[in-house]
């Protein structure tokens, strides 16, 4: 919202010049800091120098040129004559008019100068809106009324300098988009006098109602509470908006467009009701307010022909809709330059109606942002009398007296509010006297529940505070928002631990001065965002200052720490860090053709995919159900900027629709907590959503150096990596050969969870990926990858007790090698698992460690086959073993392993 | 040579002679002195304390003397031989020290030259991850647990139970990726959460009271990525629920937690602002931890962390809307709350100084690295 402060100082009493740049920044911040933040403050005016009022004497039409051109003479106050060309049409001899002077200067630093034009020598410009950055017409110059005083300073004479502020409005603060509710925060901030505009130039019969105005009615009361009509005729459409509203419409950012558009759209930014001007000769019967009938269309002003649904919230007439309701007029009404007669509406609208409508038409206007965030319900009759008598005053019409009217009485709602509320949730006390006056300046009435605080004195009630609704509200608590009564009391030894801020306010006397007090507040009508307690309490606690609010030293709380998944995740992370592996963090929305390019079969259940409704780009409408795609393309990334040897990894969800879920997730109320029934529906309607970790490696594993050449990352890299996972998470896991996309498959190790009782769980894959996906992602040959689903670890893992302590035996190591010949098809994992266990079942001598140190396949022992070599390491926990001992184990783990595998000892 | 049992006259023994052993102490003395090396060393200790070195030999033929003369003589061979042992162990020691020396300067190597033959000094961790930590730590570190949520997250949670009425533009602040519905058209009640304060509401209904949870976690929102803009952030959420809670006890949890993450002694500063959540609600800065607000100031250097406002804005707060804590199923007659998020990527690009956030999410190896295992 940008907003002039010359316009908000009409309104709040203070006195400032715009040329005070420490009063203006001073200004600047009160407004943030009662929650009207100033985005930025603009100077304006100040850039124009030269430009003085001159009238024109004399017209002289160039020809010959490709476009008419005048030649002027004009004259000063010094009646000394000045040559001047113009390509200007829209004047006449005897015309005032803004001259730029030789030497004169123009927003943005622009000089003018006596120059030759045209074959003629002009000695200055005559200036257009948009020449003094006060409007954007170009199409003519600013003619001045026949009154300006000639050879006066024009910046001065049109009020030029001022200051632009540009306040980001937050969606609450309805009232704050008009210079009625920022001038009231100014003169509360400032403590001087308000001026309400809505009171101003008001008749006494302006609530009055009249058959001669043109009929209003409303048929859907729930699409709008409130329309009046007013009707002035017989106004010069061509009069010119006056330069004053001109310049402050413009400050503003608003265009002018024609007396009667102009005069609505300044009433809008002074009161904050928006207002539509209808010419009166093109409606046909009554106006109606109601909701759109299916199929109904309405061509809307920027010349879009929009369908409307039956939601919709429309102005209609005999004819049909006429106007979106609060949003936008439609083109067969609009005021036009032969518009004699107008009507003007105003009413109050349902916010959630327009926004839904604004929402549905993709169709957001000024009118429509102040009625989401809610409008007077007071102002359509006020504002409305303002337009008309405006109307009638600068275009040479007359006001039809009265208005015609509809609507249903609009209740207050009342707050019931513990007097000492505001100073609960804000840590310090302000007392009675200072929460009633605040609330006072924001315009609520406040009384208090009769019977409350029987034992306080009424000594301390300010008298003669004006508030004279307080026996209306005796005895009733209509209106009530939440029973929501604050009701505990801050002690004085609750305040005790709160440290002294810098400045504390003069009413801090460690206890309430009214404990038990009830208050009865009425928020006035400009406010519909106030409807709790506490919301009063934080008008109270942002106009005495958050500054001052007390600081607090932090309570001792009772935490647990992280829980063990928290310090796995973080373990897991370091170790796959201190591995080589560089933490990435990839875009998590996917495609059908990534799925392409995993070659992943029509049925894999990664094809099934979340898919969003308004994706950030219509080529990845999916959430990821694999981490993998965006690791390749973040690898891709990597390699194109030179880097060869790469290892990435990824902690990220991954998302899976659930195939037997409800459709949709429900809306539940929210004014009492869900049922379990309530909650296990919202999370049967959730996607999965596992944690995954992924790892992607290419190039060298180790770096070649001058030690010589370094070792290629590839599938071993992969499956070590998921390894490593499982080992740091403390689980007994499988490794096995498989076939899965998108790994290459006979370069694919499924990766299974065992549990303590014999169960597994699959905890997903890692080897190198299949030829073609690494064309299809454009990965080097032989890039390799690992996807865990960490959940299913983290399970695992959360079901494993502490650690138990080895038994550390002192006695002498039994070291013995052996040799396996076995089919080449045997996995190593299941010849040392039988290694273990063979050598597990023979008594209490301990197989302390297995390592394999050599794999051999070749003509000694035949083909297809592999001699698999292991050194076994044996312990007694009691003694040391005889080499009889050591035989009986070695070979009991020897038959095992033959038993299990066919291994067969290698002989020599 | 003489044979036992022979009568000797004791001056034949002429190798047991104090002129001769003097001589041969007085050879072994020289040889050992003039060694050059170990080797040299060696062969003086064969040629003067070896079996068949003359002082060995003399010492054998001490038998032959008489009796009476053989104590005499015993003692001036012993004597000698002492000697002689004496100096070849000091001499050993003074060799070995030499060559020690020799040595070990010969083998000196360069010890600058790389061994990265290990990838595991490339690998690191991602700052938002790190940093993520940290803030979570110093949440912990005052007694807080770490709360979690889905991404996906049902509407009601991110929104209705936080109180974003429907149709309300404060759902509009927070520009939304919805997921889609079943059918086209149709509305899954399913939004990709657009903050982390969705956890509030799961932890009020799960946990038990009082509640102090922190949650931090990845956001979505429908922006174009851009330098200052990611559609997919992170955001850490602090949430506290107890009787009597009040602002001052929300500022006081704040400055506890700017100084442990950005140093001792710096102000912070709230401001109205708006949050369907929190009622009051802030915005919170705090003083500029590398100017420390002195750029702002008349004359002062300009700072390119604050771009010279001296503050920084930082989170968001407020006291739990006492709405949300009935839809949380609290009482709100006898608990109060207060809140406050923040970006974890904008605290790292405030914290190190990054001046895109595009960097953050790009994935290129040289932007983790620079951070390495711990932030």
């Amino acid at each position: 919202m940008r907003l002039p402060l010359s316009w908000l100082l009409e309104y709040a009493a203070i006195g400032l010049s715009p040329d005070d740049a420490e009063g203006v920044a001073e200004l600047a911040r009160r407004l943030t800091a009662c929650g009207l933040e100033v985005e930025s403050v603009e100077p304006v005016g100040h850039d124009i120098s030269g430009v003085v009022v001159a009238e024109v004497l004399d017209v002289e039409e160039l020809t010959g040129f490709n476009k008419p051109i005048r030649y002027c003479q004009v004259s000063t106050a010094d009646g000394q004559r000045r040559h001047v060309i113009c390509g200007a049409r829209n004047f006449v001899a005897g015309d005032r008019v803004a001259l730029a002077l030789p030497g004169a200067v123009l927003p943005g630093g622009f000089e003018i100068g006596a120059r030759k034009t045209y074959g003629r020598v002009s000695e200055g410009m005559i200036c257009s809106a948009l020449e003094l950055a006060i409007g954007e017409d170009h199409a003519g110059i600013i003619v001045l009324p026949a009154d300006a005083p000639l050879g006066a300073d024009f910046v001065a004479y049109a009020g030029l300098r001022d200051v632009v502020f540009d306040i980001n409005v937050t969606p609450d603060k309805g009232y704050a988009l008009s210079v009625r509710g920022v001038a009231r925060e100014l003169a509360i901030s400032y403590q001087v006098p308000f001026t309400d505009p809505a009171d101003v130039g008001l008749l006494p019969d302006v609530a009055a109602a009249s058959p001669e105005v043109y009929p209003a009615g409303i048929d859907d009361f729930t699409a709008c509470d409130r329309i009046v009509l007013r009707e002035v005729r017989g106004i010069d459409p061509a009069t010119p908006t006056p330069l004053a509203m001109k310049i402050r419409l413009a400050r503003a950012g608003q265009r002018s467009v024609s007396l009667a558009v102009d005069v609505t759209n300044y009433l809008m930014l002074e009161l904050g009701q928006p207002l539509h001007a209808f010419d009166r000769s093109r409606l046909q019967g009554p106006i109606r307010v109601r909701r759109a009938q299916p199929g109904e269309k309405l061509e809307t002003l920027d010349h879009v022909v929009r369908t409307l649904d039956p939601e919709d919230i429309v102005i209609a007439d005999e004819s049909g809709p006429i106007s979106l309701a609060g949003t936008m007029g439609g083109v067969a009404t609009e005021v036009s330059d032969s518009s004699h007669d107008l009507v003007i509406e105003a009413a109050h609208f349902s916010a959630r109606g327009i926004a839904r409508m604004s929402r549905r038409h993709k169709l957001g206007s000024e009118a429509s942002a102040r009625f989401e965030r809610g409008v007077d319900p007071e102002l359509p009759s006020r504002a409305s009398a303002r337009a008309t008598t405006m109307l009638a005053a600068l275009g040479g019409g007359t006001v039809v007296p009265g208005c015609s009217y509809a609507g249903v009485p609009i209740e207050p709602v009342r707050i019931s509010m513990a007097a000492d509320y505001p100073d609960q949730v804000a840590g310090l006390v302000y007392g009675l006297e200072t929460v009633q006056k605040r609330l006072r300046e924001v315009g609520c009435t406040v009384a208090r529940l009769p019977g409350s605080a029987p034992d306080q004195p009424d000594a301390a009630e300010p008298s003669g505070s004006g508030d004279g609704d307080a026996g209306r509200l005796e005895g009733g608590q209509a209106g009530l928002a939440i029973g929501h009564l604050a009701s505990a009391h801050m002690t004085s030894a609750h305040l005790a631990g709160a440290q002294p801020a810098a400045e504390q306010p003069r009413h801090n006397h460690g206890r309430h001065d009214r404990p038990g007090l009830t208050l009865l507040v009425t928020p006035p009508s400009w406010r519909p965002d106030l409807t709790d307690p506490a919301d009063l309490a934080e008008e109270v606690i942002r106009l005495e200052g958050y500054h001052n609010i007390p600081v607090r030293g932090i309570r001792a709380v009772g935490g647990r720490g992280l829980t063990g998944r928290q310090r796995l995740r973080r373990t897991l992370s370091r170790s796959l860090a201190y591995d080589g592996y560089v933490e990435v963090i990839c875009s998590p929305f996917t495609s059908v053709l990534d799925f392409d390019r995993l070659q992943l079969a029509a049925d894999d259940k990664r094809r099934r995919a979340v898919r969003l409704a308004n994706p950030l780009s219509e080529d990845e409408p999916l959430m990821r159900t694999t981490l993998l795609p965006g690791l390749f393309r973040t690898l891709a990334r990597n390699l194109g900027r030179g880097f060869s040897d790469v290892s990435l990894y990824e902690f990220g969800l991954i998302f899976r629709p659930r195939p037997d879920g409800p459709r949709t997730a429900p809306i539940l109320p929210v004014d009492r907590a869900p049922t379990g029934d309530e909650i296990a529906r919202l999370a049967a309607a959730l996607p999965d959503q596992p944690l995954h970790v992924g790892a992607v490696m290419t190039g060298n594993a180790e770096p070649a150096g001058y030690w010589g050449p370094g070792r290629p990352a590839g599938w071993q890299d992969a499956i070590e990596a998921a390894r490593l996972v499982l080992r740091n998470s403390r689980l007994d896991f499988d490794v096995r050969a498989d076939q899965h996309d998108p790994w290459h498959p006979g370069r694919c190790a499924a990766i299974f969870v065992r549990g303590q009782e014999g169960q597994e769980w699959l905890a997903g894959y890692a080897g190198e990926l299949h030829p073609r996906v690494i064309t299809a992602f454009g990965l080097p040959a032989r890039t390799a990858a690992m996807e865990l689903d960490l959940s299913v670890i983290e399970t695992a893992a959360s079901l494993v007790g502490p650690v138990q302590a080895p038994t550390l035996s002192g006695y002498p190591l039994a070291v013995q090698d052996v040799a396996l010949v076995v089919p080449q098809t045997v996995p190593a994992a299941d010849v040392e698992r039988a290694l273990v266990a063979g050598a597990g079942a023979a008594g209490d001598v301990q197989l302390e460690s297995l390592s394999l140190f050599d794999v051999y396949t070749g003509d000694q022992i035949g083909e297809g086959r592999k001699s698999l070599a292991y050194t076994l390491r044996f312990r007694a926990p009691d003694r040391t073993l005889t080499a009889e001992e050591v035989s009986v184990v070695r070979d009991a783990a020897v038959a095992e392993a033959a038993r299990q595998t066919g291994a067969v000892l290698r002989s020599g | 040579m003489s044979a036992p049992n022979k009568a000797y006259d004791p001056v034949e023994v002429a190798v047991l002679s104090p002129e001769e052993l003097q001589r041969m102490q007085a050879d072994a003395l020289a040889a050992i002195a003039t060694a050059a090396n170990l080797d040299e060393l060696k062969t003086a200790r064969l040629a003067h304390f070896g079996d068949r070195a003359p002082l060995t030999l003399a010492n054998s033929e001490i038998g032959a003397l008489p009796p009476a003369a053989r104590a005499e003589a015993g003692k001036r061979v012993g004597s000698a031989r002492a000697a002689v042992k004496a100096a070849l162990a000091e001499r050993q020691t003074e060799l070995e020290a030499e060559r020690d020396r020799r040595v070990l300067v010969e083998e000196a190597v360069d010890v600058t030259l790389p061994w990265n033959r290990s990838a595991s000094v490339d690998g690191a961790r991602h700052p938002v991850t790190t940093v993520g930590e940290r803030l979570v730590d110093v949440f912990v570190d005052m007694g807080y647990e770490v709360a979690e949520g889905p991404e996906a997250e049902a509407e009601w949670y991110n929104f209705d139970a936080l109180n974003f009425p429907p149709d309300h533009p404060a759902r509009e602040m927070q520009d939304t990726i919805f997921v889609a519905g079943s059918e086209p058209g149709q509305r899954s009640g399913i939004v990709m959460r657009t903050h982390t304060s969705p956890v509030q509401i799961r932890a009020m209904l799960s946990r038990p009271l009082p509640l102090y949870v922190v949650s931090p976690g990845k956001c979505y929102r429908s922006d174009a990525l851009d330098a200052t803009h990611s559609p997919v952030f992170h955001q850490i959420e602090c949430l506290a629920v107890d009787e009597g809670l009040t602002m001052a006890d929300l500022r006081g949890a704040i400055n506890a937690f700017v100084e442990a993450m950005f140093g001792e002694g710096l102000q912070t500063r709230l401001r109205p602002d708006f949050f369907p959540f929190t009622e009051p609600s802030a915005d919170v800065s705090m003083q500029c931890h590398v100017c420390r607000g002195t750029s702002a100031r008349a004359g002062g250097e300009p700072c390119r962390v604050c771009r010279s406002q001296g503050w920084i804005e930082i989170a968001g707060c407020g006291m739990v809307n006492p709405r949300v804590l009935v839809a949380g199923g609290i009482d709100p007659d006898r608990y109060s709350g207060f809140a406050f998020g923040l970006g974890i990527d904008r605290s790292v690009l405030v914290r190190h100084g990054v001046a895109d956030i595009r960097d953050t999410l790009e994935g290129d190896v040289r932007f983790s690295r620079a951070f390495g295992l711990e932030a």
